[in-house]
């Protein structure tokens, strides 16, 4: 068990490795209760929304989530969120566990001279358990009333999980297709215990935070506080996308468009260790003899069986094939920078 | 569970000496510690070491620890298996020696503990 932003949790059950695996070729169980919630409700809900995040929450039908960004001023990230359209005039905010606190105040501060919007956080309110894997659907769909086929990605519906009330998300942290499963805490055990042993017969296993970080940085998922902070920007984390450029105000849109026009002058890459080593988070980056950046994070990744990393780089060092060296504790070793993600999944 | 043929380091390291020489590897605490182990940083064989020097690292999906040389000696043989099956190391930990070392004094045995000591340092 290890300390995460105030919650005791298990870095792994059987084992990193396995449990990675068992999310890339069946599914895996995973407690995610620690993730943060903030509610934004009122009239002038979307308005407050909008100018808090990055992404368009204009575009999102009810029922509906994206990805997105609290930005500063300056276009860095305060944190990265998904935004759920509860109703019209409701969101729900999920942020990071660490920065929750840090999150909700910085939300109340930016939408104070909003009219009619408040925000709470209610993250307490709510256990988030997560089923990630190719037999997700499979595995969940005889425990609950909702319509899992006609459930597309980053949409969510209200039903019940296993007798539990829940809404469940299509979205997830692994690359993989899979579901995220709000309900009440006093419902999160036997919703676990339930989707366990229902599960298991296809290969379902309980998952922790170690197979958690190993299947996000296959798929080149960012960790908020690790590969994005208030120190780099949404266009340096190359996360343009989650930009609603239509949008005519939200905070650090400035910063951003002029990046956008002017170009960055350093890039979030993936990058593949090619000699023998394993980068890890903290490890300097060389493009010929200078340090041109440190490893945000970095691994062998079980699926892969490769050790990778993100890394901050010059742009002009950021194309794929672009050869570096990253140092593991004092000896230099040969990676070539990659295209991203790393892993992504089969479609079938 | 700790065999008795051997001794042990505080850092979690194992010891076999035979005459002259020792192999070392590390124990079965270690490796429940460091969980699946995926990469094994090995010396050069012909490299010395005094005791307690760093003489390698080993890494797991979550962590690296550094090796350390339970006893002073020359590297006379690596096992480059673990090159390629790294994951020996968690299936057999006190099989999967890791540095065979020629001892410089085969009787300094200071700080080792012997089977029982360990594993009331683990338990």
């Amino acid at each position: 068990m290890v300390s995460f932003g105030g919650w005791e949790m298990p870095v792994q059950y059987s084992g990193i490795t396995e449990e990675h695996l068992a999310v890339r070729r069946d599914a895996g169980l995973f407690d995610v209760s620690h993730m943060g919630e903030i509610e934004v409700a009122g009239g002038d809900s979307l308005a407050a929304v909008q100018r808090i995040s990055t992404n368009d929450a204009s575009r999102l039908a009810v029922g509906q989530a994206q990805y997105s960004a609290l930005t500063t001023p300056e276009g860095t990230f305060v944190d990265d969120l998904l935004v759920y359209r509860l109703a019209e005039e409701h969101f729900l905010l999920v942020v990071n566990a660490a920065t929750t606190a840090k999150d909700f105040a910085w939300i109340t501060d930016g939408i104070r001279d909003i009219g009619d919007a408040v925000a709470v956080n209610t993250s307490s309110r709510y256990a988030l358990i997560a089923v990630q894997g190719p037999r997700a659907v499979d595995i969940v769909q005889p425990l609950t009333d909702v319509d899992l086929a006609s459930l597309g990605n980053y949409w969510f519906a209200a039903g019940e999980v296993a007798g539990v009330r829940a809404t469940i998300s299509r979205t997830g942290y692994t690359g993989e297709d899979g579901f995220e499963v709000f309900v009440a805490p006093q419902g999160a055990e036997r919703l676990w215990t339930d989707l366990l042993s229902a599960g298991a017969p296809a290969g379902l296993l309980p998952a922790g935070l170690g197979a958690r970080d190993t299947l996000r940085l296959e798929a080149a998922m960012r960790l908020s506080g690790q590969d994005i902070d208030e120190t780099t920007s949404v266009l340096e984390a190359g996360l343009g996308w989650i930009v609603g450029w239509e949008k005519p105000d939200f905070v650090g849109r400035d910063v951003l468009v002029r990046q956008r026009t002017d170009g960055v002058k350093r890039k979030l890459v993936g990058f593949e260790v090619i000699e023998r080593g394993i980068a890890r988070h903290g490890y300097p980056v060389f493009v010929g003899e200078e340090q041109v950046g440190v490893v945000t994070s970095g691994t062998r990744t079980p699926f892969l069986e490769k050790a990778v990393g993100l890394a901050y780089v010059p742009s002009a060092a950021s194309a794929p094939g672009t050869e570096c060296a990253i140092e593991i504790r004092g000896r230099r070793v040969g990676a070539r920078v990659v295209p991203l993600p790393f892993y992504k999944r089969p479609r079938g | 569970m700790y065999p008795s043929d051997r001794q042990y380091t505080k850092e979690h390291e194992w010891v076999v000496v035979s005459g002259t020489t020792a192999r070392v590897g590390i124990t079965d605490y270690a490796q429940e510690q460091l969980g699946d182990v995926v990469f094994v940083e090995l010396p050069e064989v012909g490299q010395a070491f005094e005791q307690g020097a760093q003489f390698g690292s080993i890494e797991s999906v979550k962590a690296v620890s550094d090796l350390y040389c339970p006893m002073a000696g020359k590297v006379v043989d690596v096992n480059t298996a673990l090159a390629d099956r790294p994951e020996t190391v968690n299936a057999d930990p006190h099989g999967a020696w890791i540095i065979a070392i020629e001892l410089s004094d085969p009787d300094q045995t200071t700080g080792l503990l012997d089977a029982a000591a360990y594993a009331e340092l683990v338990s």
